[in-house]
């Protein structure tokens, strides 16, 4: 059915999570994510990517507001969603004593229609570690058995929590092509990252989360365009801000200079490059480290970051400008 | 869920149908079993502990006046030993597996799949129950061959107080875990319910031979009544009344520990 396909298999509406200490990890967040939807959870460290995961595997009540899986509250109605979802943890959550078939056993008795276990584990390249006792695997092949163990039951939606965190080059594109592979048979994934290119490689749709709330969310050229591109050069000797070209008119929406270096931010990169080169030219100047850049995922990360920080220590940006 | 999803999960048949709860459990209490044998700690203070304490209990017979309390050794030794199988090889060990399992993130895996909570928790003590109670069978009958005790006048007491005794030990541990930060504390909380039950519990100093008084409030221990039923299997000599007291104090000991794990038992470590 055609409107299967826009069914909303997650749904979270002003969602929050208070930790006993009183801290507000999670600030009141809300987005969709629709059947067999890629969708990345992007942040820093902290950002409350991991806090908000939690309350959609059901293993925390939230503060406020709502969160449905498949229709179903997660936390309440643990018994209607558990056998739908798939969850791989941040970290851990094996005992270090067993082995990896035995994890694997253990694991495949308490999943509804499990695959065998041989199988999902010869799929993340885990087949010649059978025999081998947790405690022994290297960090990447733990994040490969988790990401096995979340496939047993061929879920319907798939939580991974930094899934490639903590692997090589080849482990991450195989876990890559895993997770696409998935997305091609029909399966809803959300993911949370905080590698850019993890996120723009992958996710249908994105939200850059940063202290608790969503500061951008979208597909990745949806979120990217919403940034400015930037231009940025040395002023020429004997020049200054104000013998450039009126800023405003060339679609430069603002600037700041750190030394000789000037940092134009717009949104019509070619208008405003083609006029500073056009004033460069006629002024006979050269624009030593120039620079132009359109608007990246990178960039959209950086400012909001950046705004945040600015806010911090306002005193010292308004100085930079002053001089 | 409309059955035009089922192509998107996957062309191959599923291999296993819906789990129940005891393929979950059983799935759960084999890898513990496993884990259960790879851990000799565990192993030597579960095993070799109840086996060996029982010894100095009958050392300590010789000084009491048993047959003036209508006792035997038997009837002195078997009810302790049982109760030192329970502590070590139940309460203590199970204090150590759920802490060591939350420490291991191993608890909030499981919460994020289709375990229930209380599987969770259940699956886990399941090797150490069946541990304790296969050592209990084998002291009652080790005692029986060597202390000349006869066969039970009331098993069925000894049956109902053995399986109050089990399930009490473990839902206790989950209480002590809870109120247990470190693999490395974990060796340390169950010392004060092992020391009280030993010394006020009828372990080492049989209730009938205390001051009545003592011996009135160290019938409302945990573990008193365990012991109690399965003495009182033995000698015969326990009324409906007293029997079914003791059964009501175990039966509230548990339902106030099952409480207190819902209330109190932390899933995962602190942060």
């Amino acid at each position: 059915m055609p409107t299967n396909e826009h069914e909303h298999v997650i749904e979270v509406t002003d969602l929050r999570r208070v930790y006993g200490g009183g801290f507000e990890a999670v600030r009141g967040i809300d987005f969709s994510v629709r059947r067999g939807e890629v969708f990345a959870l992007l942040g820093t460290n902290g950002a409350g990517k991991t806090s908000t995961v939690e309350l959609l595997e059901g293993l925390a009540a939230p503060a406020g507001g709502r969160v449905r899986v498949l229709g179903h509250d997660p936390y309440t109605e643990r018994a209607a969603v558990r056998p739908r979802t798939g969850v791989m943890l941040q970290e851990g959550g094996f005992p270090s004593e067993l082995t990896v078939a035995e994890t694997a056993r253990m694991w495949a008795g308490c999943v509804s229609g499990a695959r065998p276990p041989a199988e999902v584990l010869a799929l993340v390249g885990l087949e010649a570690k059978t025999g081998t006792r947790v405690k022994q695997l290297s960090g990447g092949q733990r994040r490969r058995l988790d990401l096995a163990l979340a496939l047993l039951g061929e879920p319907e939606v798939l939580f991974l929590d930094e899934p490639s965190t903590g692997l090589d080059a080849e482990g991450r594109r195989d876990t890559w092509e895993l997770v696409s592979g998935l997305r091609e048979a029909g399966t809803t994934v959300l993911l949370t990252t905080h590698y850019l290119e993890e996120a723009e490689n992958l996710a249908d749709r994105l939200a850059i989360m940063h202290e608790g709330r969503i500061a951008a969310t979208g597909t990745p050229a949806e979120v990217t365009a919403a940034q400015p591109s930037h231009i940025s050069f040395e002023l020429p000797t004997g020049y200054f801000v104000g013998d450039l070209p009126p800023l405003a008119e060339l679609g430069v929406s603002d600037h700041d200079t750190d030394g000789r270096t000037v940092r134009l931010r717009t949104r019509e990169l070619q208008r405003a490059a083609t006029g500073l080169l056009v004033w460069a030219g006629q002024a006979g100047v050269e624009l030593r480290r120039l620079d132009v850049r359109s608007a990246s995922l990178e960039e959209a990360f950086l400012s909001i970051a950046r705004e945040v920080s600015a806010r911090a220590d306002a005193p010292t940006t308004k100085k930079e400008y002053a001089a | 869920m409309s059955p035009t999803d089922a192509p998107a999960r996957g062309k191959r048949p599923a291999t296993s149908a819906t789990t129940t709860p005891t393929g979950r459990m059983t799935a759960l209490a084999r890898a513990e079993l496993t884990l259960l044998g790879r851990n000799k700690g565990t192993v030597f203070a579960a095993l070799f502990v109840p086996l060996v304490l029982p010894f100095s209990v009958r050392a300590g017979a010789k000084e009491m006046d048993l047959a003036g309390a209508g006792l035997t050794t038997g009837t002195l030794v078997l009810p302790a030993a049982i109760g030192f199988s329970l502590l070590f090889a139940v309460y203590s060990a199970l204090v150590g597996v759920f802490v060591v399992r939350r420490e291991e993130l191993v608890l909030k895996r499981l919460r994020t799949g289709e375990l229930r909570d209380v599987e969770i928790l259940g699956g886990s003590a399941l090797p150490a129950v069946l541990s304790g109670l296969v050592q209990c069978l084998l002291l009652a009958v080790g005692c029986a061959a060597l202390l000349d005790l006869s066969a039970p006048s009331a098993p069925h007491l000894a049956v109902v107080g053995l399986l109050l005794g089990l399930v009490l030990c473990a839902a206790l541990a989950a209480v002590t875990a809870s109120f247990t930060r470190t693999g490395e504390s974990a060796q340390v909380t169950p010392l004060p319910f092992l020391f009280v039950s030993m010394a006020g519990s009828g372990l080492f100093f049989p209730l009938e031979m205390m001051p009545d008084r003592l011996a009135s409030v160290c019938e409302l221990l945990p573990l008193t009544p365990v012991i109690t039923l399965v003495r009182g299997a033995w000698t015969g000599d326990l009324s409906a009344y007293e029997s079914l007291g003791a059964v009501l104090t175990a039966v509230a000991w548990t339902v106030l520990a099952v409480f207190a794990v819902r209330r109190w038992f932390r899933w995962e470590p602190r942060h």
